[in-house]
C-alpha cells in the first residue's frame, strides 16, 4: 500500500510559484485561498532557501486530534482530507496544524470562519470520484484519474515531489548522494515521525 | 462554497460516464498506487531521474477524459515550454504536463501554470473600441478598420509613410512576426520594431558582430554539460525558471561551479556557489578584470585563438589597463575574488557564460555582450557542448520575431536594408523592385534604418528638422507591446497626447490605452492571444516549434494575421502581399506564411523548417532525448528537436538543425558549423611605423568535421564552387535559377540568395558551411567600440570616474541625434548624484512578465504581487526613516519638478547599500495618479502601479539605440 507523501527539495526550489498557481487553476481555488504557498527564509541573504509548503498529509495527523466534529479521515493511501458538511468552521486545525494549513474564506472567530480548505494531495473528498459535488466542495481528484497532485507535477525544477512516500525518499537519497548534500527532507520529523537518511 | 463551480464540471463528471469509475471501486486506484511504486522505483535506480519520468509512465494512456488535448507553446519567456490544454466543448477546462516536451518535461512556473486563465479572460478587451471625446465606444470590427485605413492613408498623404510607426510583438508567431516586416514594407517604411529592441538588441548586435549569428550559441538543455556556470546578468531564476531545472541538476550532476555576478544577490544568486556583487554598468571592467588575471597566468586557450579568432592581441592591450586595483576601483569587487572566479572559468572547462538584459540593457550594451564574446573566445568556451553565450530571451517567440526581421535595420533573416536585401524578397515575394520603391517617401529612405522603438516618444517631439524623415512620427500602430516598457515615461505621456492616431491591438488594453491625456483618435482592437491562433515560435535554443490552436478567439478578438490581412485590404495591398498565402474567409494560411519563409530564409537556415516537419515533431515529442535532443527513434529520428536554425537546405534535404553554433566536431550535415566568414576575406591593419600588413580573416589550419577544404575558406558563391569545380554537382533546374537571379554575372549568386539551394546543397555535401569558415573578432573594426572600454552610465553615483571612462560623443544615429555625452556633463556638472544619490535598477518578477497588463489580469498571478515595490538596503532606509512595507515616494533624475511616484519600500539585504531595485511590470499608476478609471471599463488589470519607467532616464546605446533601464539615479523619501 503506498503512503502518500510530499518532500520539498529545498536545494532545488526557486520560489517560482508554479505550484502555487497550478493548485488555483486545477482546483479553480479562489482570490485569498492558498492550499499551497512557497515560504522564503533568510531572503535576500546568503544562504536564502525557499520551501513549498501545503498539507502534509501527517501520520497521527494534528488536526484531526483536535478537531471537535471528527471531521477528518485518512484515506488508504494516507491521504487527510475532511468533510465540509461536517466542519464547523472552528479553526482549531489552523492552531494545531504545524504547517498552517487550513486556509477559510472568512476572519472571525470560531463557527465564523466558514468551512475549512486545505490541500487534498488531489484527491477530492468524501463524494463520489468525479461528482459534482465534489468538485465543488474540494476540487480535482487527480488521484483516482491516475494522476498524481499537479502542484508536484508541474514544478519548475522537479524540486516538489509527490508520490509514494518510499519512492520519493529514494529519488531524494539518490539525488543527494550524486550532488554531495542535501539539507534534509524538510518537515518529514513533523508530518511522518521519519526522516530520510543521506 | 468555497470552490467555485466552473466548466470543468463537465469534463469530470463525462470522465466518470466515460470509464464508470465510482465510489467504492478503490482498487483501480491502489492497483495503480502500487504499480506506481514499481515503476517509480525502477526508474530511480537508473539514475536522478526525478518524478517527471515516474509519473510518465503512469500519465500515458489515463486520459480517458471526454477533453481533447491540444499542444501550444507557453507564451511567458523563451524556454518554450509545452502547454497542453484540455479542451471541451470548446472551453480550455484544464491544464496538464506535457511530460514528452524535451524541454520542460511538464514543469512550469508560476506563469505557465496560470497560463488557462489568458483565455478566460475576466480583464481582456471584449470589442474594438474607440475614444470618443475622452470616452470608450464600443465600434464595429468594420468600423474599426475603416476609420483607422482612412485615418492612415490621411497621414500619409499629409505626413508621408514614414510618419507611421509599426510596432510589433514578440508574442506574434513567426508568421505574425514576418507578415508585420512585410507589411511595414509594402506600406513603404522602416520604422518597423518590436521588444527586441529593448530586451537583446545589443545581443544581436554584439553576437552577430564577433561570430556571425544574433542567437544563442547552445540551448538550456545544453547547459546540463557545463562545469562552470556564469551569470553576468541575468536573473533566470525569475525569468527563466523552468531552464533551472537543466542549470540546477546540472550543477548537481557535474558538481559545477555556479557563480552568479550580479548588482542583488538575485534568487538565483541564492544557489550560487559564489555570490560576486558588482556595481551596475560595470560589466566591461569585471570582465576584462578576469581576462587581466587570465592573460597574465597564461590560462587562455592559445591553440583556439590562433587558429579561430582575429585580434586578442588589441585585447590583450586593453586588458592590461584594468589592474585588480582598478577593478576595484570601478566595480566594488576585491581582486583575489575575480582571480578566484577567473581561474574556475578558465580551468573548469566546458564553461558558458549565461545573460540576460542585465547586460544589454545600458549604453553600452553592445560592448559589454562583445566583452562577454572576448571571454568565451578567451578560454577557448564556444562551439562545443556546455560551452558558449547562452543568452536567455525574454518571450516566447521574440527569437523568431527577431530573425523575421521586426527589426529597423533589416528586412527578414538579417538581410540588411540595402537594395540586394530588397531585390531577394521581391523575388521572393514576386514582387515588382521598382514598385516597393515607390511606396517609400524616398527611396533613400528605404535603405535607410528606421527610428529605434526606444525614441519613438523623442521621434514625435523633438524639432521636425531633427527627425531625418520625411515628418515626426504621428500614428503608433501598437500590435502586442507594452507602452511602461519604454524609458523616460514622461516624454512618453506627452508624445501620446500630440499623435494624430494610435491604434493598440492587443488582447489587453496596455499602458498605452490610459497614459497621455488623449480624446479622440485612438482605437482599441481585441487580439487574440498565442493560446488562440496557430503558427511557430522559436525559442531561444534557436528550435522552432508549432503551436495548435487551443480555443477560437473570444470574445470579438481577432487572429493578428487576419488583422493585418483586413488593413492590407483596406489600404489596397492586400493581392499583392499576399499573393501566394492563401487566406480562408480573412484569415492568411499560418502554413503558407512559413513555407514563404522557408522559400527566402536561406541566409539564418530558416529554409528547411517546413510546417509539416516542425508539426511532426509536436506529435512525436517522446522520440527526442532531452540530453542531447536527438531523435533516437520514429519518423524524425535524426532530427534535433524544432529543428534549430539554421537548418540548412529545402526541407526535402532533411537537414537536422544545428543544436550548438560553431560546432567543429559534426560535420555540416549533421549539424556542425564554424564561425561564419562574415567580415571579409582579410583585413588591413595599419602599423606603428605608418605601414599596412594584409592579416586573414579566415579559420587558420581548422576546420570541421568532413570539410573537403582542410583550412578557413569565404562565403560559397557559383563563383567559389566553379573554382572548387564543384557547380558541376548543380542540377540544371538549380542552375536555371541562379542565372535568373543574376542574369550578367551569376557567379556573383551567393548561398544566401540563391533560391534553388543549390549552392547550400553542394557545399554541405562536400563538407563545408555555406557561409564560410572564419575568424572570430576580438576586435570588431567598424563598431564605435572595436576594442570595448568601461564608460560610466549616463547617470553615475561615481562622478569621479567620469572624465576618465566618458560615455561615447553626441552623434546622429537611427534618424535622431544621440546627446548622452552632453546630459552626462550637464548631471555631473549639476551634481546631479548629489540630489539623487541612490542607483535605481529595474528586473522581473517571476509572476508577471513585460509591460505586465496581460499577467496583472491573471487572477491567479495577481494575486500573488499585488503592490508595486522598490527594494533598499536596510543602512539606505535606516538613513531615510523608512520602514519595511512602507508607502514611499521615490523621484528620478529627469522627472518633472515635484513629481514623485508611490510605491512600497521592501528592504532587503538583497540590494548593496547605495543600490535600489524595482520590478519593471507595473502600471496603470502615474507619478501619484491612479489611472484605474481610464481604462475601458472591465478591462483594467486587477493590480496597477507605477512604472519604474516614469524614473528611467536618457542613454541609448550607439549601434542599436538600447535604452538605459539598468543604471540610473533616484532619490527616496518616506511617504
Amino acid at each position: 500500500m503506498a503512503r502518500m507523501k510530499f518532500l520539498c527539495d529545498a536545494d532545488r526550489c526557486i520560489e517560482c510559484n508554479a505550484c502555487v498557481t497550478a493548485c488555483k487553476n486545477e482546483h479553480e481555488v479562489p482570490w485569498g485561498m492558498n492550499r499551497r504557498r512557497v515560504v522564503t527564509i533568510n531572503d535576500g541573504k546568503p544562504g536564502e532557501r525557499s520551501i513549498s509548503m501545503a498539507c502534509m498529509h501527517c501520520t497521527d495527523a494534528p488536526c484531526a486530534a483536535v478537531c471537535p466534529v471528527n471531521c477528518f479521515y485518512t484515506t488508504a493511501d494516507a491521504v487527510v482530507l475532511h468533510s465540509k458538511d461536517l466542519c464547523i468552521g472552528c479553526g482549531y486545525c489552523f492552531y494545531a496544524c504545524p504547517f498552517g494549513a487550513p486556509q477559510y474564506p472568512k476572519v472571525g472567530n470560531f463557527g465564523s470562519r466558514g468551512k475549512m480548505d486545505k490541500c487534498t494531495f488531489c484527491a477530492g473528498g468524501p463524494e463520489t470520484d468525479f461528482s459534482k459535488e465534489e468538485y465543488e466542495k474540494y476540487g480535482a481528484n487527480r488521484l483516482a484519474e491516475g494522476k498524481l497532485p499537479l502542484c508536484a507535477e508541474m514544478c519548475s525544477t522537479k524540486s516538489l515531489l509527490a508520490g509514494d512516500g518510499d519512492v520519493i525518499a529514494q529519488i531524494y537519497k539518490e539525488r543527494v548522494a550524486k550532488r554531495g548534500y542535501g539539507s534534509g527532507a524538510w518537515g518529514w520529523q513533523t508530518a511522518y515521525r521519519e526522516s530520510i537518511a543521506t | 462554497m468555497l470552490i467555485k463551480r466552473t466548466e470543468r464540471q463537465a469534463r469530470r463528471s463525462s470522465l466518470a460516464a466515460t470509464v464508470g469509475i465510482q465510489s467504492g471501486i478503490g482498487l483501480d486506484r491502489r492497483t495503480f498506487l502500487r504499480r506506481s511504486g514499481l515503476v517509480a522505483g525502477g526508474l530511480a535506480t537508473i539514475g536522478a531521474l526525478p518524478l517527471a519520468s515516474v509519473q510518465k509512465a503512469e500519465a500515458a494512456g489515463t486520459n480517458v477524459s471526454g477533453a481533447t488535448i491540444r499542444k501550444n507553446i507557453c507564451t511567458h519567456c523563451s524556454v518554450g515550454c509545452t502547454v497542453l490544454a484540455e479542451v471541451s466543448n470548446g472551453v480550455w477546462v484544464g491544464q496538464e504536463p506535457g511530460w514528452e516536451s524535451p524541454i520542460n518535461r511538464g514543469s512550469h512556473c508560476a506563469k505557465g501554470a496560470a497560463t488557462r486563465e489568458l483565455v478566460h479572460g475576466d480583464r481582456r478587451l471584449r470589442y474594438p473600441m474607440k475614444l470618443v471625446n475622452g470616452q470608450w465606444t464600443r465600434i464595429s470590427w468594420e468600423t474599426a478598420i475603416n476609420e483607422i485605413g482612412d485615418k492612415l492613408m490621411e497621414i500619409r498623404k499629409k505626413s508621408g509613410a514614414e510618419s507611421v510607426y509599426w510596432l510589433g510583438s514578440a508574442k506574434f508567431t513567426n508568421e505574425g512576426a514576418y507578415l508585420n516586416r512585410k507589411f511595414a514594407a509594402y506600406w513603404g517604411t522602416n520604422n518597423s520594431d518590436h521588444q527586441a529592441r529593448i530586451c537583446h538588441s545589443t545581443t544581436v548586435a554584439g553576437v552577430a558582430n564577433t561570430w556571425g549569428y544574433g542567437a544563442m550559441t547552445n540551448s538550456y538543455t545544453d547547459i546540463r554539460n557545463s562545469k562552470t556556470l556564469l551569470f553576468l546578468g541575468g536573473n533566470p531564476a525569475e525569468a527563466h525558471p523552468v531552464s533551472l531545472q537543466h542549470l540546477l541538476e546540472g550543477k548537481e550532476l557535474n558538481r559545477a561551479n555556479f557563480i552568479v555576478c550580479d548588482p542583488r544577490m538575485t534568487r538565483t544568486g541564492a544557489h550560487a556557489t559564489e555570490y560576486v556583487r558588482i556595481r551596475p554598468g560595470t560589466d566591461i571592467p569585471i570582465i576584462y578584470g578576469m581576462l587581466w588575471h587570465i592573460f597574465k597566468n597564461g590560462w587562455e586557450d592559445k591553440q583556439f585563438i590562433e587558429q579561430r579568432v582575429y585580434g586578442m592581441d588589441d585585447i590583450r592591450k586593453e586588458v592590461e589597463k584594468y589592474t585588480p586595483e582598478e577593478v576595484e576601483r570601478i566595480t566594488g569587487v576585491p581582486g583575489a575574488q575575480l582571480k578566484h572566479v577567473a581561474e574556475k572559468f578558465a580551468k573548469d572547462r566546458p564553461s558558458c557564460l549565461i545573460w540576460a538584459m542585465g547586460q544589454t540593457q545600458h549604453t553600452v550594451g553592445t560592448a559589454n555582450v562583445r566583452a562577454s564574446c572576448i571571454l568565451l573566445l578567451a578560454t577557448g568556451n564556444v562551439g562545443g557542448p556546455g560551452m558558449g553565450a547562452n543568452i536567455f530571451r525574454g518571450h516566447t517567440n521574440v527569437q523568431g520575431a527577431t530573425d523575421l526581421g521586426l527589426d529597423i535595420v533589416t528586412l527578414p533573416l538579417y538581410y540588411g536594408l540595402a537594395e540586394p536585401a530588397w531585390r531577394h524578397w521581391s523575388r521572393v515575394w514576386e514582387e515588382d523592385f521598382e514598385w516597393l520603391k515607390t511606396r517609400f517617401d524616398d527611396p533613400k529612405l528605404m535603405n535607410t534604418p528606421g527610428i529605434p522603438s526606444t525614441r519613438w516618444h523623442d521621434a514625435t517631439l523633438l524639432a521636425k528638422d531633427q527627425v531625418a524623415q520625411t515628418d515626426n512620427i504621428k500614428c503608433m500602430f501598437v500590435m502586442g507591446h507594452g507602452g511602461n516598457t519604454v524609458t523616460r515615461m514622461p516624454e512618453a505621456a506627452k508624445a501620446l497626447a500630440s499623435l494624430d492616431l494610435l491604434v493598440v491591438a492587443d488582447p489587453v488594453p496596455t499602458t498605452w490605452a490610459v497614459l497621455g491625456d488623449r480624446k479622440d483618435g485612438t482605437y482599441l482592437l481585441p487580439v487574440a492571444t498565442s493560446y488562440e491562433t496557430e503558427g511557430s515560435r522559436v525559442a531561444s535554443n534557436r528550435a522552432m516549434q508549432w503551436g495548435e490552436q487551443i480555443v477560437k478567439p473570444i470574445f470579438e478578438s481577432k487572429d493578428d494575421l487576419e488583422i493585418m490581412y483586413l488593413l492590407a485590404k483596406k489600404l489596397g495591398f492586400a493581392d499583392r502581399m499576399f499573393r501566394n498565402i492563401k487566406v480562408n474567409g480573412n484569415l492568411p494560411v499560418a502554413e503558407d506564411i512559413l513555407r514563404e519563409i522557408n522559400r527566402g530564409g536561406w541566409s539564418t537556415g530558416y529554409c528547411g523548417q517546413s510546417p509539416e516537419r516542425i508539426k511532426s515533431h509536436m506529435a512525436h515529442q517522446s522520440d527526442f532525448d532531452m540530453r542531447t535532443q536527438k531523435a533516437t527513434t520514429g519518423p524524425n529520428k535524426g532530427d534535433y528537436y524544432g529543428l534549430p536554425w539554421p537548418c540548412w537546405g529545402s526541407p526535402a534535404f532533411r537537414h537536422p538543425g544545428t543544436p550548438l553554433l560553431y560546432n567543429t566536431n559534426l560535420s555540416i550535415k549533421e549539424g556542425g558549423g564554424t564561425f561564419r566568414a562574415r567580415f571579409g576575406v582579410e583585413r588591413e591593419e595599419k602599423l606603428p611605423d605608418g605601414t599596412t600588413r594584409k592579416v586573414s580573416l579566415l579559420g587558420n589550419g581548422y576546420y570541421s568535421k568532413d570539410s573537403e577544404i582542410k583550412d578557413g575558406y569565404p562565403e560559397f558563391t557559383l563563383g567559389v564552387l566553379k573554382k572548387l569545380g564543384w557547380d558541376k554537382d548543380l542540377t540544371e533546374a538549380e542552375l536555371a535559377v541562379i542565372n535568373k537571379i543574376n542574369p550578367t554575372t551569376p557567379d556573383a549568386v551567393s548561398w544566401s540568395i540563391d533560391l534553388s539551394g543549390g549552392i547550400q546543397r553542394v557545399a554541405i555535401e562536400h563538407g563545408c558551411i555555406p557561409y564560410g569558415n572564419g575568424k572570430a573578432r576580438a576586435n570588431a573594426f567598424g563598431l564605435p567600440d572595436a576594442i570595448p572600454v568601461h564608460r560610466e552610465p549616463i547617470y553615475t553615483p561615481r562622478v569621479e570616474l567620469v572624465e576618465k571612462y566618458p560615455t561615447l560623443p553626441d552623434a546622429k544615429q537611427f534618424r535622431l541625434p544621440n546627446i548622452g555625452f552632453t546630459v552626462q556633463k550637464t548631471a555631473v556638472e549639476k551634481g546631479i548624484a548629489k540630489q539623487f544619490p541612490l542607483i535605481l535598477s529595474s528586473g522581473r518578477l517571476v509572476e508577471y512578465e513585460g509591460g505586465g497588463e496581460e499577467t496583472r489580469s491573471n487572477k491567479w498571478l495577481a494575486e500573488l504581487q499585488q503592490d508595486m515595490f522598490i527594494e533598499i538596503n536596510p543602512a539606505d532606509a535606516a538613513d531615510r526613516g523608512i520602514k519595511d512595507g512602507a508607502w514611499v515616494l521615490v523621484s528620478g533624475a529627469e522627472m518633472p519638478s515635484g513629481k514623485v511616484c508611490r510605491m512600497k519600500a521592501l528592504v532587503t539585504e538583497r540590494v548593496g547599500k547605495g543600490v535600489t531595485w524595482t520590478p519593471f511590470h507595473f502600471a496603470g499608476w502615474f507619478m501619484t495618479e491612479d489611472q484605474r478609471g481610464k481604462y475601458p471599463k472591465g478591462a483594467d488589470p486587477i493590480v496597477l502601479g507605477e512604472s519604474v519607467n516614469t524614473l528611467t532616464t536618457y542613454g541609448y546605446d550607439p549601434v542599436t539605440g538600447m535604452q538605459e533601464p539598468k543604471a540610473t539615479l533616484c532619490q527616496i523619501r518616506a511617504a
